[in-house]
């Protein structure tokens, strides 16, 4: 699914990839591929990780992962960061989600009683990126759907999400909500159906695997 | 002419700090935290003071040095995901925390830092993040009244200053610290190296020496940059 995911990026985009499964996407992109990687902490233009012994003390990414700049990279403030994020250069971002709306609405950063670390730079990107697309389970670890009808949690930002990359399937997010794009290899549309606590609109024709 | 000289030494430099004050602090996770400042304000011992900073930084470094000390009584910030202590004086109701998306926090010191009273955005509208804030339509859309942030001190870590408080900062270590060196009635820098006037081009100053009040070279780089394995 992070190797499908990947296809997202199209040459030239300034892409900012979320904590956890999305930083992952970029392992699926040639070295060569013509991207610009933004990240919250001050730095557009994200090289490789480095390991341990070739760190630099001050260069991370927002998760903390210690990185590397490319030829061109650029450091900012945070003011500037955001900037970036809120008026509409941010052409892509990946993100996680504990829950996925049938409207595309994103809740990702709360679970009242139980995780409430803060929002960090969430809530802009989600809000604000030209695309939001969600990388995550396609149900939680008890087996319930992420993807609902309505979201019980405290939404991230509202009508965001344009498509969602589970480990079953692809599915974009219409006006007239869940539609099926492509499943992953040995996942019957019936599974997906049976996973997905919403309706899922199947079109009549064939659909690729991943 | 000759620029003034604004070096200082470091404790002499946060007895300005006053209980109950407000006190921004640079920083995203561990680069350009200022941590031989925040161990000076725990060895000062202000209390019941307001922090603003990015992150509380984890267990046992940075920030946690002033919640473990019982200094803190409220924290302005984004994000405590790396930092189980503080959400559990969080949870215990031992400090109180307001959380921000991160950019706005940062609009809201850059606001403080120009002179501005506030800022609008829609970031957050229709959900709990907007709940209990001013909303005032401006071109026929919902915007939140975001004020701005001053603090009674700020505390920022330079990679390289100058005796009159030009500052530079390395890599990601810049982060929040241009902005809360605009923000405080009294600006504090702690810098790796400080050098003689004209030792840091005009052309690579990050943050004006007008902004700054004392500056401080560091004797020894905190252990608490180093390279962490994970």
């Amino acid at each position: 699914m992070v190797a499908r995911a990947a296809r997202e990026i199209a040459p030239g985009m300034v892409v900012n990839l979320g904590i956890g499964l999305p930083t992952k996407v970029v392992n699926h992109l040639p070295s060569d591929f013509p991207v610009c990687l933004h990240t919250e902490n001050g730095l557009a233009g994200i090289g490789p990780s480095l390991s341990p012994e070739l760190a630099d003390r001050n260069l991370i990414d927002a998760g903390g992962a210690y990185v590397s700049t490319v030829p061109g990279s650029a450091f900012f403030d945070s003011a500037t960061s955001f900037a970036i994020v809120r008026s509409g250069r941010l052409d892509l971002t990946m993100l996680g989600a504990f829950e996925v709306s049938a409207g595309g609405d994103l809740a990702n950063w709360k679970i009242p009683g139980k995780f409430s670390p803060g929002v960090g730079g969430g809530i802009e990107l989600a809000q604000k990126a030209r695309r939001v697309v969600v990388l995550t389970t396609h149900t939680d670890r008890a087996g319930n759907p992420k993807l609902r009808q309505d979201c019980s949690l405290p939404l991230t930002a509202r009508g965001c999400v344009s498509r969602i990359y589970t480990d079953m399937a692809v599915i974009d997010v219409s006006e007239s909500g869940f539609s099926l794009v492509e499943t992953a290899e040995g996942v019957s549309t019936a599974d997906v159906i049976a996973a997905t606590g919403a309706p899922l609109a199947v079109p009549a024709t064939p659909l690729p695997t991943f | 002419m000759k620029l003034p000289d604004k070096q200082c030494a470091i404790e002499d430099a946060v007895g300005e700090i006053k209980d109950g004050d407000t006190v921004m602090i640079g920083g995203f996770g561990v680069p350009g935290t200022p941590m031989t400042l925040i161990r000076a304000l725990v060895a000062h011992g202000a209390r019941g003071l307001t922090l603003v900073k990015n992150d509380a930084n984890e267990p046992g470094m940075g920030l946690d040095h002033l919640l473990e000390n019982g200094q803190v009584a409220r924290l302005i910030t984004t994000h405590l995901g790396l930092n189980s202590h503080a959400i559990a004086l969080m949870n215990a109701g031992e400090i109180d925390v307001e959380f921000n998306a991160q950019g706005i926090l940062a609009e809201r010191i850059r606001a403080g830092g120009a002179g501005i009273g506030a800022i609008l955005s829609d970031i957050g509208i229709g959900t709990e993040l907007a709940e209990g804030k001013q909303i005032v339509e401006l071109g026929g859309k919902a915007h939140v009244v975001e004020p701005a942030l001053r603090a009674d001190v700020a505390l920022v870590h330079a990679d390289r200053a100058d005796t009159f408080g030009n500052l530079a900062y390395a890599a990601t270590a810049r982060n929040f610290n241009p902005l809360m060196a605009m923000a405080a009635r009294c600006v504090i820098a702690e810098a790796e190296q400080v050098l003689p006037l004209g030792g840091l081009a005009a052309d690579d100053v990050h943050t004006p020496g007008v902004f700054v009040d004392h500056v401080t070279e560091l004797a020894e780089i905190s252990e608490e940059y180093a390279v962490v394995r994970r």
